[in-house]
């Protein structure tokens, strides 16, 4: 009993973390999936949005209001505009230029782009860590006989929830709205769609404002789980959504959920049966085993080479 | 027309404020336990404002001005010229490449030690360009975990030195050759795969040698590092007031001239630019070479090349091997120079300054990346206020290297082979 | 020499090539004709290696090649070029056929870096054997550009030069003469027949210019929607019914 709570608390933080990761992973899986570059700067714009989160909730609480839901709500706004209009701009200034030119000049491209953001934001707030209020407090607690407690806790249900909403919106805009039906179109056969008419420009701004939108939700979820950001705080988390959404199948978004929980449950078990400095190794180990055997990834479609 | 463009023009105004505003205008601030939000300095706003008048201004007027500059007189009085002769071209490298090494040669008697001591560090760099230079410039292979081998240079030396005692000359080819043996059993599964999903194995795979040297702690030390790694000797000469090992003499006695610590920095800074030397010779040799050629038509047609019989896993296998093979003759020497290493050392941004360093000097370009590693490294010490914005000016540097001229500042140009004419 | 014995092709659910056989002797030229779409590439890729077929064997020399790596059989003697002109653009046009002759070049590092006897005479031998072929297609002045910024016909004649520099034993050609002129594909003409009669090479062809096939083929394969309609020399293909359905059915 007492092992079995322990693995549920395990199984519960790793699906909490994997869900966040999942949200991020739509960004790569989006951009991937249409114009076929790794937009290494995700990670960067998912921090971004944390940054803005946490501005904006000290801001609402100098100003004296207290009422939760708003702040949250209004941070949550904020940090997806803040994150839309950057991954907007990345685009714009980094990606279009260079689109279609050998694969390795997009990429160097977006590391530049992934290290100048870092830099941005470290320069402006500082490098050190800095705390991030825990707004939502408590949970249930579950326990056998006292000596171990299994925890569910609120700011967990939350992310779940919270995830859960996103992911069913994106899947609605994705197969009912017109911009989503272009969206597939154009990931389809980019050069086709636009002769059939779609704006294939405004359809990958779309598409990297979604992702970056969806990070930042990331950004709020996250950063008040772990209680802290920094400029770094992007970086690794960058690659682990880039893994789950590889591990899914790089291209689709139910593949970017499935690769995000089983990345945050397999770093979860590694933290609390082996030891929580291997949860890195774990992740990457698992990166590359994927591309080695996998590279299509769980869901996602096999690619034939063209001659 | 111009409504839209106006209307765009605002819109790209607005995305600038948005980016901007909330994360230069508004600092946060730990205040023990709180934080608080402060304002940033007036000079702060003004430039916000000005990037986005800037950027509503340039939209407006982008069509327009994007044509006044394609009219521009060409301002390079070079670029009408026509291109040197070949033999003439090569000759003048050449004497450029040995005024810079003679130069080199004689320095570090007329400046002060801490000067050496930067050098000594740039020629380290260079080291480890040229040889990213092999993988991604002439390869065309994105090695983002280049600092791995690098480290398992630096590691080599500082193990073998704590657990056998083995001096820095040993040290030097086993470092290297360990450090291609990584590549080679790293490169062996990962190098079939697609270039962007190599980048990132490679990352991946850096992230995880750091990791273990910082957990390792019973062999690395951990983030506590090694320590008293021993310096080079000159033919069993030490250059430490008081010989450590027996056996060995000291080169002040030797030679009967006072102790003096810049004799120790000047000496690596020596061993550090021959050992440069010999890098940039032979990396020049192999483009001369099948497998040189191989590594470049892999680049740019890998279907093409496989139909002419190259095999893919053998090319990207070498160049791969002999790359890290250079960073862990880069690492062996650093590891000398510093005395002691710590994971630390070894972070992605590492790798990423070596990339920049190459992509910037232009990929497959000797003298290019040789020139950007001297820049990169010299510049943020020259000038100390701007070592702080160093990374954000390499990150711009690399976007629009890549948006303008991805060929780099000095691009690789072709070597030219007489022909006889067969009859 | 080359014998295809009911090859076929599946990707997913479609059946891209269905049982197509055909053979090749020595000093031949055998084409492969059909509507676009038809397969003729895919059988050029099963053949090179760069597809592993789901059915059928390839012979080469009596060799079962079928699944082998494509790097292996160009080096047996299987060389092919590409529909859309596929070269090392930014290398020069020697430097492209250098890298063509490399399995015939001295590439062990340690004689390359010593710079050995042995070394430097095969790497003169391979200069002098691209100097000959650029000759032979009329573009040794050409020789130190870049393969780039040649002009479309220079490089399709570049990239035949660049398989025959690896004297094969067959070369396979998708398309050399599109988007040639009338003149150049009468040099193109007259090229693949001294390929045949002066070097002994055997060629599959893959062409839709109807008068470059019917005049050099000794033998034409016909296939449609991946299956094979027909075959037999230019003089019967002419005269086929279910050709002239398939190709005015198409038209």
């Amino acid at each position: 009993m007492q092992d079995l709570l322990y693995f549920s608390q395990q199984l519960i933080n790793g699906l909490t973390i994997g869900s966040a990761y999942a949200l991020i992973a739509i960004g790569y899986t989006m951009v991937y999936g249409i114009i076929g570059m790794i937009n290494f700067a995700h990670g960067e714009i998912y921090m971004i949005g944390a940054y803005t989160a946490l501005i904006a909730i000290t801001g609402l609480t100098a100003l004296g209001l207290a009422w939760l839901p708003l702040i949250l709500i209004v941070a949550l706004v904020c940090a997806m505009i803040v994150s839309s209009s950057m991954g907007w701009a990345v685009e714009r200034v980094a990606y279009r230029p260079v689109r279609g030119r050998h694969r390795l000049i997009p990429l160097i491209s977006a590391i530049g782009m992934s290290i100048f953001l870092q830099n941005y934001v470290h320069l402006a707030q500082g490098s050190r860590n800095v705390g991030f209020p825990a707004l939502i407090e408590g949970g249930f607690n579950f326990s056998a006989d006292g000596a171990f407690q299994m925890s569910l806790s609120y700011i967990q249900i939350t992310i779940f929830i919270t995830t859960l909403i996103c992911m069913i919106a994106l899947s609605l805009f994705i197969s009912r709205s017109r911009t989503g039906r272009a969206c597939r179109a154009v990931s389809q056969d980019l050069g086709m769609a636009s002769l059939l008419g779609i704006d294939t420009n405004r359809i990958i701004s779309a598409t990297f404002v979604i992702g970056a939108a969806l990070a930042a939700v990331a950004g709020l979820l996250l950063g008040m789980y772990y209680g802290s950001v920094d400029p770094l705080f992007g970086f690794i988390a960058g690659l682990k959504a880039f893994t789950a959404a590889v591990l899914g199948g790089i291209g689709s978004i139910p593949g970017a959920m499935l690769g995000g929980l089983i990345l945050g449950v397999s770093e979860s078990l590694t933290s609390g049966y082996l030891s929580g400095e291997y949860k890195d190794v774990v992740s990457f180990g698992l990166l590359i085993l994927i591309l080695l055997f996998k590279p299509t990834g769980l869901l996602g479609k096999p690619e034939v080479e063209k001659i | 027309m111009a409504a839209n463009n106006l209307r765009h023009a605002l819109f790209c105004a607005i995305v600038t404020l948005i980016i901007s505003f909330p994360i230069l205008g508004l600092n946060l601030e730990a205040k023990g336990i709180n934080i608080t939000l402060t304002g940033a300095k007036t000079s702060t706003y003004v430039a916000i404002v000005l990037a986005a008048v800037v950027v509503f201004v340039f939209q407006i007027f982008r069509d327009s001005f994007m044509g006044v500059l394609g009219k521009l007189p060409n301002l390079n009085p070079l670029a009408g010229r026509e291109p040197m002769e070949q033999s003439k071209r090569v000759k003048l490298e050449s004497w450029i490449l040995t005024g810079i090494v003679i130069f080199a040669l004689f320095w570090p008697f007329l400046v002060s030690r801490g000067s050496v001591d930067l050098a000594t560090l740039v020629l380290i760099y260079i080291m480890l360009a040229l040889g990213l230079n092999v993988v991604v410039g002439l390869a065309g292979l994105l090695d983002l975990g280049y600092v791995a081998f690098y480290a398992v240079g630096a590691y080599t030396f500082a193990l073998l030195s704590q657990y056998t005692g083995i001096s820095f000359w040993m040290a030097l080819p086993i470092g290297a050759l360990l450090a291609g043996l990584t590549g080679m059993i790293l490169g062996f599964p990962v190098l079939r795969l697609r270039g962007d999903y190599l980048a990132i194995v490679t990352l991946g795979f850096g992230e995880i040698i750091r990791i273990l040297l910082n957990n390792w702690t019973t062999l690395t030390g951990g983030p506590n590092g090694i320590g008293g790694i021993p310096d080079p000797t000159l033919f069993g000469m030490e250059f430490g007031r008081r010989v450590k090992e027996e056996g060995n003499t000291s080169f002040h006695e030797t030679f009967g001239i006072a102790y003096a610590s810049e004799h120790k920095i000047i000496f690596l800074y020596l061993i550090a630019l021959v050992l440069a030397v010999i890098t940039a010779l032979i990396i020049r040799r192999f483009m001369r070479m099948p497998v040189g050629r191989a590594w470049e038509a892999l680049r740019e047609d890998e279907i093409a090349a496989r139909s002419l019989g190259l095999s893919r896993t053998a090319v990207k296998l070498s160049a791969f091997t002999i790359g890290a093979f250079f960073a862990g003759f880069a690492g062996t020497v650093f590891a000398s120079k510093q005395g002691f290493i710590s994971p630390e050392s070894f972070v992605f941004l590492e790798s990423a300054i070596i990339l920049a360093i190459v992509v910037l000097g232009g990929m497959g370009s000797q003298l290019g990346v040789i020139l950007a590693a001297i820049a990169v490294t010299i510049l943020p010490e020259l000038a100390r206020e701007f070592s702080e914005y160093r990374m954000l000016i390499f990150g711009a540097a690399m976007v629009l290297m890549m948006v303008w001229r991805p060929q780099g500042l000095l691009p690789m140009r072709r070597i030219h082979i007489k022909l006889n004419r067969q009859e | 020499m080359l014998e295809v014995q009911k090859l076929s092709m599946r990707f997913g659910g479609l059946l891209a090539v269905d049982q197509v056989s055909l053979d090749v002797q020595e000093r031949e030229i055998v084409s492969i004709i059909g509507p676009n779409g038809a397969g003729k590439t895919t059988v050029f890729n099963c053949m090179s290696g760069f597809y592993k077929p789901t059915g059928g064997k390839i012979l080469f020399e009596g060799r079962e090649v079928q699944g082998k790596p494509d790097y292996k059989i160009s080096r047996m003697g299987m060389v092919r070029t590409f529909q859309h002109v596929r070269l090392f653009t930014q290398m020069t046009v020697v430097e492209n056929l250098l890298v063509a002759q490399h399995r015939h070049l001295n590439t062990n590092m340690i004689s390359g870096l010593l710079g050995t006897p042995n070394y430097r005479q095969r790497e003169q031998k391979a200069l002098d054997r691209a100097a000959y072929w650029l000759e032979r297609v009329g573009l040794l002045e050409l020789a130190n550009r870049d393969a780039g910024n040649l002009a479309y016909g220079q490089q399709r004649r570049l990239e035949i030069a660049r398989c025959m520099v690896t004297e094969p034993k067959l070369l396979m050609l998708d398309e050399p003469a599109a988007g040639l002129n009338p003149a150049e594909t009468k040099e193109l003409n007259q090229l693949i027949i001294s390929l045949k009669e002066d070097y002994n090479v055997s060629v599959v062809l893959i062409e839709h210019d109807m008068s470059l096939v019917m005049d050099i083929s000794d033998r034409i394969n016909v296939i449609n929607q991946g299956k094979p309609l027909a075959s037999g020399t230019p003089e019967e293909i002419r005269r086929n019914d279910d050709v002239i359905k398939a190709y005015l059915g198409e038209a």
